[in-house]
């Protein structure tokens, strides 16, 4: 059920989320050290093309590096195959995208 | 060990319509193997038994079966090493069908041999002369790691990717896949790495270790599987020779 093709995205999206997730902690850490509220993290994201990248390719990585990890945990434990399971993993990468992207556009646009 | 010491030994029997463990009291002996005991069970006790077996020394890969729920070649399988609280439990390999009682039928494990390309593709005629290769050139020394491969499917019933995914080729086929993927006379690299490649190939490997547990001969197929993602991966991204 993991063809080579979904074996290889799943792992470019994971060498893609790895500097990213590093990235983001670095910051969190350094930002809160004197203390910030929710509208200063808000007034350097909003607008910031930069952070709007960052964490926009942060999201479309996740949601398909855990789509086909769901895949799989599905098919294997569940036992649901063929188009059932295509239909499954197009649904949770399309959810997570959704999600994720909303939140992306609420904290950067 | 004294003559009259015996054990308790649960068989799994099918055929007939029926199917369950039956008990038997065997007699315990010294340098006991399992493949023994269940010899004597069809000698001595029930003579319906089957069960398959060949060549008695860890050659040919014939007699594996599930001994108190693990996988093992029951001809080089002492009883002193796996009886717990004087028990056997034997049952047939796991992950295959059984045809009747011990035996099982090995067709899905030999067709995922061939599926997986896992057979040599001479590139050059019988004619042609002897290819000269080192032998610590490091594609040989690859190989020679992972061929002495017996087929006995003991990695086959020990893999839990296998017990989920049926479709997926097994460590036993990937591994000879491996071994001729490093063999510089086959001329067959680019159609086994496609095969390999789809819906049951070697990317669903979770490397979980079980088939190099379990490998009477101590074979590294989850190493062999590894092998064979990276050689795929080389390929598709036209990275030197997969």
């Amino acid at each position: 059920m993991l063809t080579l093709r979904l074996y290889l995205l799943q792992r470019v999206t994971a060498i893609l989320m790895a500097p990213l997730v590093l990235g983001h902690i670095a910051v969190m850490i350094y930002a809160v050290q004197d203390g910030l509220t929710a509208a200063e993290i808000l007034g350097r994201t909003q607008g910031s093309l930069g952070w709007m990248l960052f964490y926009g390719v942060f999201v479309v990585a996740v949601a398909i590096h855990a789509a086909i990890g769901l895949r799989v945990i599905v098919a294997e434990t569940l036992g649901l195959r063929g188009a059932g399971l295509n239909v499954f993993a197009w649904g949770a990468g399309l959810l997570l995208l959704a999600l994720g992207l909303r939140a992306v556009w609420a904290v950067t646009a | 060990m004294s003559g009259d010491a015996t054990m308790q030994v649960s068989v799994w029997r099918s055929g007939d319509g029926k199917e369950g463990f039956q008990t038997f009291d065997a007699p315990r002996r010294e340098h006991q193997t399992v493949l023994d005991v269940v010899t004597w069970i069809q000698q001595h006790a029930d003579p319906s038994l089957a069960y398959r077996f060949a060549c008695r020394v860890g050659m040919c890969g014939s007699c594996a079966m599930m001994v108190n729920g693990q996988p093992r070649w029951t001809c080089r399988t002492h009883v002193s090493r796996v009886l717990k609280d004087g028990r056997l439990e034997i049952a047939p390999l796991r992950n295959l069908p059984v045809i009747r009682d011990l035996a099982t039928d090995m067709t899905p494990f030999f067709e995922k041999w061939v599926a997986a390309e896992a057979v040599f593709a001479p590139s050059e005629s019988r004619e042609a002369p002897m290819a000269p290769i080192k032998p610590d050139d490091p594609r040989r020394v690859a190989a020679d790691a992972a061929i002495e491969c017996i087929n006995c499917a003991v990695c086959y019933a020990a893999c839990d990717v296998v017990a989920s995914n049926p479709e997926y080729l097994g460590p036993a086929a990937l591994n000879r896949a491996w071994t001729l993927a490093n063999d510089a006379r086959d001329g067959g690299q680019k159609a086994r790495l496609d095969a390999i490649s789809k819906a049951g190939g070697c990317h669903n490997c979770h490397s979980m270790g079980n088939c190099m547990t379990f490998c009477p001969n101590e074979l590294n197929p989850t190493a062999s599987i590894a092998g064979l993602k990276r050689a795929t991966v080389k390929a598709a991204l036209g990275w030197g020779k997969g």
